[in-house]
């Protein structure tokens, strides 16, 4: 069996057989989908509870039918009892607050002059509904003075839907956009915390040879080099594992899952959303669209985001893990490691936050096209590009581009790491690393 | 091929500092070869060029009549002073790991374990982890990694360390069975009664050069200074001390003797021999102790190293 081969499986199975590695793998894809339907289940509870909310209408210009009761909120009518008496009796019983609106002249000052009292701060959307509510009695009440008639400017109400098609003439709807965006987020992020949960390991397996001084006895045996390669491609290994156990996992317990509490899993999704977007979603679902956006899920590159994701994972990781390990050899143990690891952590940052800031807005922007280029960046930015369709061209130099710099930066720290795992003592500085890469054999 | 290890001219830099100046052994097959030298002499770059860990700037390398090459690591048993194990890992396991590395195979590696362990009487720790082991035990599985693919090279650095007295004689005895079964072995060490005890032959390094080597015998006879250490039974001490001066350097001696004796170290002077000494004694008193001093590792080590500063 050659030596390489020998190395990847005891690095392999030193992780995989190491607690935490079995904690991790199982432990959290049932914590994280636990959470998920925790928030739900706090949304669903928290909107249960109805708000008691008194007001009272000096103006006259509202009446029971602008005050109607809604899932939430129990509007109640304390016009008689004037606004003094109002608000006492609001602070000393249990309602939840009291809307009061005065007499005004014109509208224009009865708009700022709206008080709402409460206990507690009132929460963004209940002032929302609040202030939506009068606005547009408000509204009315102008269009009115201005002579218009309400019904007609009612009528003239359309709701414009612009159908959206490619070019090999599939429809395509625009809640999958907002997919799109979830599913190259989702893929960059994990990237990201793979490569630093990964490339942490390479680095402490690293200084565990070193400061256990097995690593004198491991090179007489083999190459640096491939002692190196070993460590990176069995704990890349262990990572892949892990995602597909992860993914398996997944799948099992939210089928479970959604068959034993009814909570499915577009509900859980919506969750997120303020839900007034949820309405607006519902109502723009239509059968036939539902339909169009089923197609469009089924159309969705799975299998190339899937090879994809493989092989920027990989790039990726080995460009980063072998910094890593460069890192794990130049101290002797791990709190020496934190000046060497602010460059390595700054472009995955960037990475992540310029694939927020660009992608998001224009998947096929400059700047995004510019860091899916940049091989530091690279895996998480193409990653989140990839579900919008990108161009084979483009795929194809931002593969090469990192397969070069992979190589490049794995020769280059080989040479740190070669060094790097003989020496004792001093914490090396930036010059020292440095020397150390002219150093021969 | 009378050497089993040709080292030529060897040059090694770090930077600007020269670890190892132009240094050149032969280490002949079957020896016990002693790499003697103070702290940072350069004795642990060698070791590591041999062990092709680091490659030398200049000069060559020659194991058994080829110039070394990576294959020949399976050829080599290394145990370095700073030595260690994956603390995590079951004694087995990582016995076999070791040993596959070295290129045995995994049934052979198994079957040369098993001697091994049982020939240490340690069969009971293959499921133990490392760090379940005292530093003693752990040293005796490092032991046995280190000489299980038999390798034809052998280099010991401080090989005694960590082990107590009757361990230590327990390799010590290992370690001459396997010179013995065709194994040439390189012995590092700062103590030098083990070097009496088992060095064929002896390199010095200091100071990044080497600067002495040889058999041990006769690095020894090179070293003596004609000096015998010398008990005699006489009733006027002073008058034969002052006139051995005449034709002898006399100079005081600390040994003891059962009777009431004058003892000394008489150092032969040009022209005398031990035999003009010993009539000279013979004609003054009786005899009890004329015994010539043959320096020790110990003293020719101080000595080297002293007059090569």
């Amino acid at each position: 069996m050659s030596k390489l081969k020998l190395i990847i499986q005891r690095e392999f199975i030193a992780k995989v057989r190491n607690k935490s590695f079995i904690m991790m793998t199982f432990l959290s894809p049932i914590l994280m989908i636990g959470m998920g339907f925790l928030v739900v289940f706090l949304m669903k509870k928290n909107d249960e509870k109805i708000k008691d909310i008194v007001y009272v209408d000096n103006s006259g210009m509202f009446s029971k039918e602008d005050f109607k009761d809604t899932k939430t909120i129990h509007y109640e009518d304390y016009t008689a009892l004037g606004a003094e008496e109002t608000k006492k009796k609001v602070e000393d019983g249990n309602y939840y607050g009291a809307l009061i609106i005065p007499k005004q002249d014109s509208l224009e000052l009865l708009a700022k002059s709206i008080e709402f009292y409460s206990k507690d701060s009132p929460g963004m959307s209940l002032m929302e509904a609040l202030e939506n509510k009068i606005e547009q009695k408000i509204r009315n009440s102008k269009l009115t003075n201005f002579g218009m008639d309400l019904d007609k400017i009612e009528a003239s109400k359309i709701n414009t839907d612009i159908k959206m098609f490619n070019f090999s003439g599939e429809e395509s709807s625009k809640l999958i956009n907002g997919l799109k965006i979830g599913l190259g987020s989702i893929a960059g992020y994990l990237l990201m915390m793979f490569v630093i949960i990964y490339g942490n390991s390479v680095m402490r397996s690293v200084i565990e040879e070193k400061t256990s001084r097995i690593i004198e006895v491991i090179v007489s045996s083999v190459k640096p080099f491939q002692l190196m390669m070993g460590k990176i491609i069995g704990n890349a290994s262990a990572g892949l594992l892990q995602f597909f156990i992860w993914g398996i996992l997944l799948l099992i317990i939210t089928t479970i899952a959604s068959a034993v509490f009814g909570v499915d899993i577009v509900e859980m999704q919506a969750a997120r959303v303020p839900s007034e977007q949820v309405e607006a979603a519902k109502q723009a679902i239509e059968p036939d669209k539902m339909q169009v956006l089923i197609q469009e899920i089924l159309r969705l590159p799975i299998l190339k985001m899937f090879i994809l994701f493989i092989f920027y994972f990989l790039g990726g990781f080995m460009l980063y893990s072998s910094l890593f390990a460069a890192v794990g050899a130049a101290v002797d143990n791990e709190t020496d490691t934190q000046q060497f690891m602010l460059p390595i952590m700054m472009p995955l940052m960037l990475g992540i936050y310029v694939g927020f800031a660009t992608v998001m807005n224009d998947p096929h922007g400059s700047i995004a096209v510019l860091f899916s280029y940049i091989p530091f960046t690279s895996p998480i930015v193409m990653l989140m590009r990839v579900p919008f369709g990108v161009a084979w061209y483009e795929l194809a130099i931002s593969m090469a581009i990192l397969l070069a710099t992979f190589i490049f930066m794995v020769w280059l720290a080989a040479k740190i790491y070669r060094v790097g795992i003989l020496m004792y003592g001093k914490k090396p500085t930036y010059k020292d690393l440095y020397k150390w890469l002219k150093y021969k054999g | 091929m009378k050497n089993l290890l040709e080292i030529n001219n060897v040059v090694k830099k770090y930077g600007d500092f020269t670890a190892l100046n132009d240094v050149s052994l032969n280490i002949p097959k079957g020896s016990v070869f002693g790499l003697l030298g103070p702290n940072g002499a350069g004795k642990t770059s060698l070791i590591r060029i041999v062990n092709q860990i680091t490659m030398p700037d200049s000069g060559s390398i020659i194991l058994d009549g080829e110039a070394l090459a990576p294959h020949h690591t399976a050829q080599i048993g290394y145990l370095p002073e700073e030595r260690g194990l994956y603390k995590s890992m079951k004694v087995g396991e990582q016995a076999l790991y070791l040993a596959q590395l070295k290129g045995l195979s995994k049934a052979e590696a198994k079957k040369r374990l098993k001697y091994w362990f049982d020939k240490f009487d340690i069969s009971a720790w293959w499921n133990k982890k490392i760090e379940e082991l005292s530093k003693g035990m752990a040293q005796k599985v490092q032991f046995i990694v280190t000489v299980m693919h038999n390798p034809k090279l052998l280099i010991f650095d401080e090989p005694f360390s960590g082990f107590d007295p009757i361990n230590a004689q327990l390799i010590a005895k290992e370690i001459l069975q396997l010179r013995d079964e065709g194994a040439t072995i390189i012995f590092s060490t700062h103590r030098m009664e083990s070097v009496e005890e088992m060095c064929d032959e002896i390199a010095l390094i200091n100071k990044s050069n080497k600067i002495l080597d040889g058999k041990l015998d006769d690095i020894k006879r090179q070293f003596k200074t004609h000096t015998f250490q010398v008990g005699l039974n006489t009733d006027n001490p002073t008058e034969v001390k002052n006139k051995l001066k005449e034709n002898f350097e006399v100079y005081p001696s600390n040994f003891k003797l059962l009777n009431d004796s004058l003892t000394m170290n008489v150092k032969l002077t040009e022209g005398n021999t031990a035999n003009n000494l010993l009539s000279f004694l013979t004609s003054r008193g009786e005899v009890q102790h004329f015994v010539e001093l043959i320096p020790s590792a110990n003293d020719i080590f101080i000595q080297a190293i002293n007059k090569n500063i």
